[in-house]
């Protein structure tokens, strides 16, 4: 699902205390979605992501869009994670 | 209530210095996520969509007003200052890091609490009736015998990597308050001719994907060889239950596979064949831990006492509503029980706040013997008020946003965290609980006795299958909808609901569910709950009000 | 791998036989499940010199009919997870009396060390890195036990019939 304005980012929980993190340009984790690298095809990210066994667990590539103040992630499930529960 | 001897403390130290090391090795990397997963979950911890979360243990669901206090401490130093009581009797914390849990695992040790087992493939926390001890429809406190049996099953060496996760509850009234009906194994309390306390034995209930109500394994166990008989049920499960497919695992495929008849005969090969002396319960055992459960030094009714309580039901509509909704009667004269109802309007249900458990601890201590009890429904039960302190007790309350009187309507929605927290979750559940709650309040007295029950996947951890009217959320191409079945019921007459027709969007849910009630409060008879309308008359009516004509 | 018993990193006295090898004449070998049962007419060895390698998925009752042949029992786990060898070592020590070597092979990591033990195997096949861990420590992280099993210690229901600690 790369067509238009859609993008991939690699996402993780830190291992240290499960926040919601995601991998970065710089190769490092942080918790700001915004600051997420994003391509076209994030195999290459996640590959490098998954070398840092130690800093975050399980990461996995999800679908995001440009918004108007950076970064946004498609799906309710992944929104739910960037911004914290609805309730 | 039990309380820990000097084997079971020392024991618990050596749990957490387990762990504590096992945390160690999996931060500096010694072990990796595969290998130490399971060793957490079999702590409790699981990892979710925000955080760590922990699930602590409350063994049959009892609690002493120290053991409260320190959940309330747990919420306050480790959490977000809350905690949510599950429909298995335990609590969860869902902004849990993992650095810090080794010590939250030694706070909760000075107050005999842990999260052994409350996940992970082996048997899980035992669950009972919460009005164990104090129910008038009683034959006796089931809850030694879930002490023995959580005891026994407490790190078996043989029984901790079984197929999959393994749920024993125990119910030992008329009313089955338990769900034993939906449980790995279910016992049921009861006395042969002869007067010896036993249980008839169920097997291969649950609810999942793939809902099915018990069976009668055995129709009477003796207490004395209560565990050797479970071991047999365990190991006939631990060789021949499936393990190539997670939804295939659990014990109640396999009963469906053999058949109950095979599935008996196996076990009692197994049974005869075992030698039973080294685990056969010796009569100074049991009486040892009966004797922790002793009732608590009742006083006498006040002469005036009655007379007090009428005259405030009298004056207070509020007072009177939660008399009529949130009290049930004790087997000690002058005595109730209350259940204070975790589902305030608006609120994600079962969730408590530190002040709260701090409060709720207190009145246990006011009004009661300092127990607290939790029952699978997601509420507090205090098991030892004097009805002449009803009126105070509903006042404490009530100012602390804990009054709700709808314990059993429509409002006291059973729902599992769904979207917002798990990561298994297809839907959101809270929101559409607290939404329901909202829109049934106004004429859920006029509903009657109503369970309604939300899972936010098909895992099913809010028992939709069992809900007079289930609301299961599902996925339909990233969009929320939910499947809404009725007539199921969880009590002694266990039954799965039916599926009314395809699933509505969220926005849907509530005119569904309306439409559902009117036909039920249409065709009920006098004093019929929706399952036995349901039985009665079919799913036809309900599906046509939905759906239209079929 | 490493092999732990009775305290102490060993050397393993034993042959692994392929199935198509040769019994030798004399020397411990053990052979594969399979194995037995196609030849078990014509194998007359000393106990002592013949071990097997049985699965997971054999009955311990089958097992445990045959096991006075054998001086090793070798099981199988084949992941973290999967716990029937747990229930076969517990049922051939205690229904089956047997008193040879009950060889755990496969997945053996630490936190499982003293399950086993506890359902009756006292040898422990593991990878190198045990040793420079310092896994074997875990087979003394618990000292009170809540269940009788195969190692005969006593259990907390037991002990508290007895003196208080
Ligand atoms: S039912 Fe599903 S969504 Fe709800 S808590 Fe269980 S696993 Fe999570």
């Amino acid at each position: 699902m790369t067509t238009g304005s859609t993008y991939q980012a690699v996402t993780a929980n830190r291992l240290r205390d499960g926040v919601t993190v995601y991998f970065t340009a710089l190769g490092a984790w942080s918790t700001a979605i915004g600051d997420a690298a994003h391509a076209e095809d994030a195999t290459d990210l996640l590959a490098a992501a998954a070398a840092q066994p130690l800093e975050a667990v399980g990461a996995y590539v999800i679908a995001v869009e440009k918004a108007d103040r950076g970064l946004r992630p498609v799906g309710l499930r992944e929104q739910i994670r960037a911004f914290g529960p609805t309730v | 209530m039990y309380r820990y001897d000097e084997f079971d403390r020392r024991f618990l130290e050596e749990r957490v210095a387990q762990y504590r090391g096992q945390v160690a090795r999996r931060l500096n990397g010694q072990l990796t996520e595969e290998e130490f997963r399971p060793l957490r979950l079999r702590n409790g911890l699981y990892l979710q969509l925000h955080a760590y979360m922990l699930r602590v243990s409350i063994p049959y669901g009892t609690l002493s007003a120290e053991q409260v206090r320190m959940l309330a401490h747990v919420a306050r130093k480790y959490d977000r200052g809350y905690g949510h009581f599950t429909t298995r009797q335990n609590i969860q914390y869902n902004w849990i890091k993992l650095d810090e849990t080794p010590d939250l695992l030694a706070d909760l040790a000075t107050v005999e609490m842990h999260g052994i087992q409350t996940s992970g493939n082996c048997i899980r926390n035992i669950t009972s009736d919460p009005f164990a001890g104090v129910a008038i429809d009683e034959i006796e406190d089931p809850r030694p015998y879930c002490e023995i049996i959580r005891q026994w099953s407490t790190l078996h060496p043989e029984f901790s990597w079984l197929p999959r996760k393994f749920k024993i509850a125990v119910s030992a009234a008329l009313q089955d308050r338990a769900a034993v009906h939906v449980h790995d194994i279910g016992l049921y309390l009861k006395r042969s001719e002869a007067g010896e306390v036993g249980f008839e034995v169920l097997v291969g209930g649950g609810l999942g994907r793939t809902p099915i109500v018990g069976k009668v394994l055995r129709d009477f166990i003796p207490v004395r060889h209560l565990l050797s008989y479970l071991e047999a049920i365990l190991r006939v499960y631990n060789a021949y239950g499936r393990r190539d497919n997670i939804y295939k695992a659990r014990i109640k495929i396999l009963v469906q596979a053999l058949g109950v008849e095979k599935m008996r005969d196996a076990v009692e090969a197994e049974w005869a064949a075992m030698d039973h002396t080294p685990l056969d319960l010796a009569e100074e055992t049991v009486a040892a831990i009966v004797r922790q459960f002793a009732p608590p030094a009742y006083a006498a009714a006040g002469a005036d006492d009655e007379a007090a309580l009428a005259a405030s039901v009298e004056a207070d509509a509020d007072f009177a509503r939660w008399v009529r909704h949130n009290v049930f009667p004790h087997k000690q004269p002058g005595y109730a029980v209350v259940t204070i109802s975790l589902k305030p309007l608006g609120r994600p249900p079962g969730d408590a706040s530190a002040e709260q458990l701090d409060l709720i601890a207190d009145l246990s201590e006011t009004h009661g013997f300092s127990e607290v009890r939790v029952t699978h429904e997601q509420n507090l039960v205090l098991p030892d008020v004097r009805r002449g302190d009803l009126a105070a007790l509903y006042r404490a309350l009530a100012a602390a946003g804990l009054g709700a009187s709808n314990i059993g309507l429509a409002s006291d929605i059973i729902a599992c965290p769904g979207l917002d927290y798990c990561s298994l979750a297809n839907a959101r559940s809270i929101p559409v609980a607290e939404r329901l709650g909202e829109h049934l309040a106004a004429r859920e007295e006029e509903i009657g006795p109503m369970k309604i029950k939300i899972s936010g996947c098909i895992n099913a951890c809010g028992h939709h299958h069992v809900g007079h009217i289930g609301i299961l959320g599902v996925d339909k191409n990233g969009e929320e909808f939910y499947q809404i079945t009725v007539g199921g019921s969880a009590d002694e007459n266990a039954a799965i609901g039916g599926i009314v027709g395809k699933a509505v969007p969220s926005e849907g849910v509530n005119g569904a569910v309306d439409k559902l009630l009117d036909v039920y409060m249409r065709l009920r008879e006098d004093g019929e709950e929706l399952p036995a309308t349901y039985r009665r008359v079919g799913a036809e009516p309900f599906k046509e009000a939905v759906y239209g004509a079929v | 791998m490493v092999l732990y018993k009775n305290g102490a990193v060993v050397t393993d006295p034993w042959r692994h036989l392929e199935d198509d090898e040769d019994l030798p004449q004399v020397g411990p070998v053990t052979i594969s499940w399979k194995r037995w049962l196609s030849e078990r007419g014509s194998i007359a060895r000393d106990p002592a010199e013949l071990g097997v390698r049985a699965p997971n998925t054999v009955t311990a009752a089958e097992i445990g009919a045959d096991a006075h042949r054998f001086g090793l029992i070798a099981l199988f786990f084949p992941n973290f997870g999967d716990g029937r060898a747990f229930s076969q070592a517990r049922v051939l020590r205690s229904r089956f009396g047997f008193t040879g070597e009950l060889r755990a092979t496969g997945s053996v990591l630490r936190d499982l060390l003293q399950f086993m033990q506890r359902c009756g195997i006292d040898a422990f096949e593991v990878s190198p890195r045990a040793i420079e861990e310092n896994w074997f420590a875990a087979l003394s992280e618990f000292d009170l036990f809540y269940q009788p099993a195969a190692d005969n210690r006593p259990w907390i229901a037991r002990q508290r019939l007895g003196a208080t600690p």
